[in-house]
């Protein structure tokens, strides 16, 4: 799945060529003579979540909040506008972060920082390259701006991470580019049901994939609608060909270990931090019980004095149309 | 021969690869999580991941001490990347209260060579490797500003600035370190390498 060998689709073509003159596709940087230096591949855009594993990333607003998290352990931070939380509770159109905002939070910490931008907003996703955000989450949380399309995400140096509810879902955003994958859960309700529910899907269509010979990974292609080639790499190595973290409605260091038995290679938390009684402890914690995931002891010892958790939504009762995770296509 | 066990500090990161590339070259390769863990090891890996995680789970979970002593009393060593940076006697532009557990004569400059963007994959010479060029792949990566007399310099690759030559691979004693990630290529002749050091073959 090099960059090198995906189609180029005409109607793109003028962008596409204006990019690459400064940073969409795999460039040899002009100062690195005699060397083959190659930024913009999948192996360096997927590489870059590999070394996220194991790790909490979290939302944050402003520089303030990104300070408390890297000092809390997380392995990166995710830059929003309003956390989903908020999102649900102020309606309106939720877009990518404000530039100075961002700047600020590239400013405040030395650990990576991602940046949220909407579903199909391409332009989004090129000013957050420009500004230099080390991760783009093209994300159902925010109010999406094509309802057919994904951002073509092969055209970007800096890698993307996508949310799914299914296999069919998560191998759809790895050939459109996506160097990484979470689980969508449903953000902003501090509930972890439907996190669960995508995990335990994604996890067992792919164990489904491994035990298909090759006439049914061609019905399983028609059945995920997902290209055959990737469906067959993970029917090889069990797994996703990329880092599969999980998302939506984490809110207690349980939950985060609960994921990562569940498969999960890492953990995003949103509003559950930021909206609870003690940020800072809470979340020093749930990146204690992630590493510790297996383990009890440590898991109850890092889940006393949390202070309150964020009160949460029961999904049943919230309707179709205050969905997130329906987001996507 | 039997097989040197090799254990992968497993607080955070890309463990999974580095498991895998020691059981390819014939260690018995393990996760080390706790202080208890480190009993019976013959080397350790540190593996690539965020390094100041690192260090504040490895200081929360007492595993920074034991670590620091095992490798000043001779424990064999090998840091990619996050794990060069735990290797490191100093680093620069880490976080002030970041602990390492040292071992190498060196300075580090963290995230030296810029933001993911700026992450890059190249062929470089790697003394002591026979055959052709190390492919390495460089991850929001450091290089080494500077080194004590003690510390042999294993590879180089030219500086974004084009001009200086940066240092990404170097050995002291039984401590090695690089830059890149060979743990993400399937080249496992570094990691060859260092388990011939935990055999005390090199």
């Amino acid at each position: 799945m090099d960059r090198e060998s995906h189609p180029t689709s005409p109607d793109y073509l003028s962008v596409r060529s204006e990019l690459s003159s400064t940073s969409a596709q795999p460039s040899v940087p002009e100062s690195a003579a005699g060397v083959t230096g190659v930024t913009g591949t999948a192996r360096v855009k997927r590489g870059m979540a590999e070394m996220l594993k194991g790790g909490v990333i979290m939302d944050v607003i402003d520089p303030e909040q990104a300070k408390i998290a890297e000092d809390a352990g997380a392995v990166a931070v995710m830059a929003l506008e309003r956390v989903p939380a908020d999102i649900r509770r102020d309606g309106g159109v939720a877009r990518m972060s404000d530039p100075d905002m961002i700047d600020g939070i590239i400013a405040a910490v030395s650990i990576p920082v991602m940046a949220k931008a909407r579903i199909g907003h391409m332009v989004e996703a090129q000013v957050l390259q420009s500004l230099g955000v080390d991760y783009i989450d093209e994300s159902e949380v925010l109010t999406p701006a094509d309802e057919s399309h994904h951002i073509d995400k092969w055209a970007f140096t800096v890698p993307f991470v996508c949310g799914a509810t299914n296999l069919g879902e998560a191998v759809r955003r790895i050939s459109e580019g996506a160097a990484m994958i979470r689980s969508k859960g449903e953000a902003g309700t501090g509930n972890v049901v439907e996190a669960t529910r995508h995990m335990r899907q994604i996890r067992a269509d792919i164990r489904r994939l491994t035990t298909m010979d090759e006439t049914e990974l061609y019905a399983a292609a028609k059945e995920h609608q997902a290209p055959i080639e990737v469906l067959r790499e993970i029917a090889e190595l069990g797994k996703l060909p990329v880092v599969l973290f999980t998302a939506g409605g984490i809110a207690t260091p349980a939950d985060a270990a609960m994921m990562m038995q569940l498969g999960a290679e890492g953990v995003f938390v949103g509003s559950g931090i930021f909206k609870s009684g003690d940020p800072a402890k809470r979340a020093e914690a749930i990146v204690k019980a992630t590493t510790f995931f297996d383990d009890p002891d440590v898991i109850a010892k890092v889940s006393r004095g949390l202070g309150e958790a964020m009160v949460g939504i029961n999904i049943s009762t919230l309707p179709e149309s205050e969905r997130f995770a329906g987001r996507g296509w | 021969m039997t097989a040197p066990l090799v254990g992968v500090f497993a607080l955070q990161g890309d463990v999974r690869e580095h498991l895998r590339a020691l059981e390819a070259c014939g260690a018995a390769a393990v996760a080390v999580r706790r202080p208890a863990e480190l009993a019976g090891l013959a080397g350790i890996v540190l593996p690539g991941g965020e390094s100041t995680t690192m260090s504040k789970l490895a200081v929360a979970f007492d595993l920074l001490e034991p670590l620091r002593e095992a490798v000043r009393g001779g424990l064999p060593a090998y840091g990619s990347c996050a794990g060069m940076i735990m290797l490191a006697d100093a680093v620069l532009d880490g976080r002030p209260d970041q602990e390492t557990v040292g071992g190498i004569d060196m300075t580090v400059r963290r995230n030296a060579f810029g933001r993911q963007v700026d992450s890059f994959e190249a062929d470089l010479h790697f003394a002591e490797l026979a055959g052709p060029a190390v492919h390495a792949v460089f991850i929001r990566a450091p290089w080494v500003e500077s080194v004590g007399e003690q510390v042999r310099v294993l590879g180089t690759v030219p500086g974004p600035d084009g001009g200086e030559a940066r240092i990404v691979a170097v050995r002291q004693g039984n401590l090695l370190a690089t830059s890149f990630h060979p743990e993400l290529t399937g080249d496992t002749r570094v990691h060859h390498y260092f388990v011939d050091i935990v055999r005390g073959q090199v």
